[in-house]
């Protein structure tokens, strides 16, 4: 099995990942400071099918986002991006080589 | 070229495990500021910096260093450093800031305590005991680290006998108030922003400023820990007249300082936007975090950044007038009866 699917799937019950609830509208995106070349829609996308290459390959945009929660402010369903984001960088510390 | 990330992240994470801060500084250096003001040991309330501002000037000689290292071979060798780091504390060789620019950030823990003093709150201060909260390696996801470090945090302040911290900035204030009782059972220690604190005792000015200046929020305030208002309403009261941009409040937008461990060059396009947002509304601009404070002067063009206790310091001292009324005799001096 996907040590990144487990991994996440494990955090949605510890830690609150909370990808799902993402409806893919892209309000995220829209107020970025930093532009991130990657929609956190499909990112964690990526993480929700257990896609870990596609995910290590995000490596630099992970660790590049700002964590200053612009984003979460206008997403409609609430998602706790960046606290999504701070634990696939915990993930990509431990398995990301 | 960015350095390796586990590597830089390993090393940061070692250092909070090995020597209780992500970039270990002589703890002589970083509370110098408060022997200055003979603040007293311990207590049941203290002010807590967790060295952030004083952290500064280490950190900007390291990325200095970072930025050079990226573009050479010796980038390749960071995982060999990460492991004779473990060793030797690489920081103390090469990130030695001078007293100018230490004393530059110092001065906003002192501006905290003497503003604390002259609103009457009776604090103490914990020296050596005041430790980094761990806020970059828990940006970084270096969880097990940042835990670790928490439990050695809270149990010096059980040992310390203190219920209540007093934080001077928004990392970590949201790693005290907000992070910390979800690593930590039990955990009911009470944490406040001295901001919020001046806020609530309805603090006055003595020498109100009579000047207008742009606010710029720190996300970690508007965002994470909803401190908008006590801001403002101590800015007014120290007669600043403060100008909102277009992106403030809950809207801010980031300076960019938090790239600037791993992507610098990413951290100075971000600071640049928002200085082009802030530079046409005032002349000065209002800055509550040191992160910011740093990264946007990196970026300033034509717009004076200061932190907001250098504003309400200055508010608070008294007036000209009143001072030399101090110092001058009056009729019942002693000298008369000589």
């Amino acid at each position: 099995m996907s040590t990144l699917i487990a991994a996440p799937l494990d955090m949605t019950v510890r830690d609150g990942f909370d990808a799902e609830a993402c409806m893919n509208c892209g309000f995220c995106s829209a107020t970025c400071p930093l532009g991130v070349p990657i929609l956190p829609r499909r990112l964690f996308r990526y993480v929700l099918f257990g896609m870990d290459d596609a995910v290590r390959a995000e490596t630099e945009t992970i660790f590049s986002c700002l964590l200053c929660r612009s984003c979460e402010q206008s997403c409609p369903a609430g998602v706790h991006i960046t606290e999504n984001v701070r634990l696939l960088r915990g993930w990509l510390l431990r398995e990301g080589r | 070229m960015p350095l390796p990330t586990q590597d830089v992240v390993g090393i940061l994470a070692d250092n909070l495990r090995i020597r209780r801060n992500v970039l270990p500084i002589p703890a002589r250096q970083a509370t110098r500021w408060a022997r200055a003001l003979d603040l007293p040991r311990g207590g049941e309330v203290v002010l807590y910096t967790g060295l952030m501002y004083q952290l500064i000037p280490y950190i900007e000689r390291l990325v200095a260093l970072e930025r050079r290292l990226g573009d050479t071979p010796l980038a390749r060798l960071t995982g060999l450093g990460r492991r004779l780091n473990r060793f030797v504390n690489g920081v103390a060789f090469v990130a030695r800031p001078s007293a100018g620019e230490r004393a530059e950030y110092e001065r906003v823990p002192a501006n905290a305590a003497r503003l604390l003093r002259r609103a009457g709150v009776e604090f103490g201060y914990l020296y050596e005991d005041d430790l980094y909260a761990g806020t970059l390696a828990y940006d970084l996801g270096a969880d097990e680290a940042v835990a670790a470090h928490a439990r050695r945090v809270v149990a010096i302040l059980r040992k310390n006998g203190v219920r209540e911290v007093i934080t001077i900035d928004p990392h970590t204030t949201n790693m005290l108030r907000s992070v910390y009782p979800r690593l930590i059972g039990g955990y009911d220690l009470r944490v406040r922003n001295y901001l919020e604190v001046l806020a609530e005792r309805g603090m006055e000015f003595a020498s109100p400023l009579g000047r207008r200046a742009v606010i710029h929020d720190p996300c970690v305030y508007a965002r994470y820990e909803n401190i908008l208002e006590p801001p403002r309403r101590l800015l007014a009261s120290a007669g600043v007249d403060v100008a909102e941009p277009e992106k403030a409040g809950s809207l801010t937008w980031c300076c960019g300082g938090p790239a600037e461990a791993l992507y610098p060059a990413k951290a100075a396009a971000v600071a640049a936007a928002r200085v082009a947002q802030l530079r046409d509304i005032a002349p000065d601009c209002v800055t509550m975090c040191p992160i910011c404070l740093v990264n946007l002067r990196k970026a300033a063009d034509g717009i004076r950044f200061r932190d907001i206790s250098e504003y309400l310091v200055e508010a608070s001292a008294p007036p000209p007038d009143a001072t030399s009324a101090v110092r001058r005799p009056g009729p019942a001096s002693g000298r008369a009866g000589r």
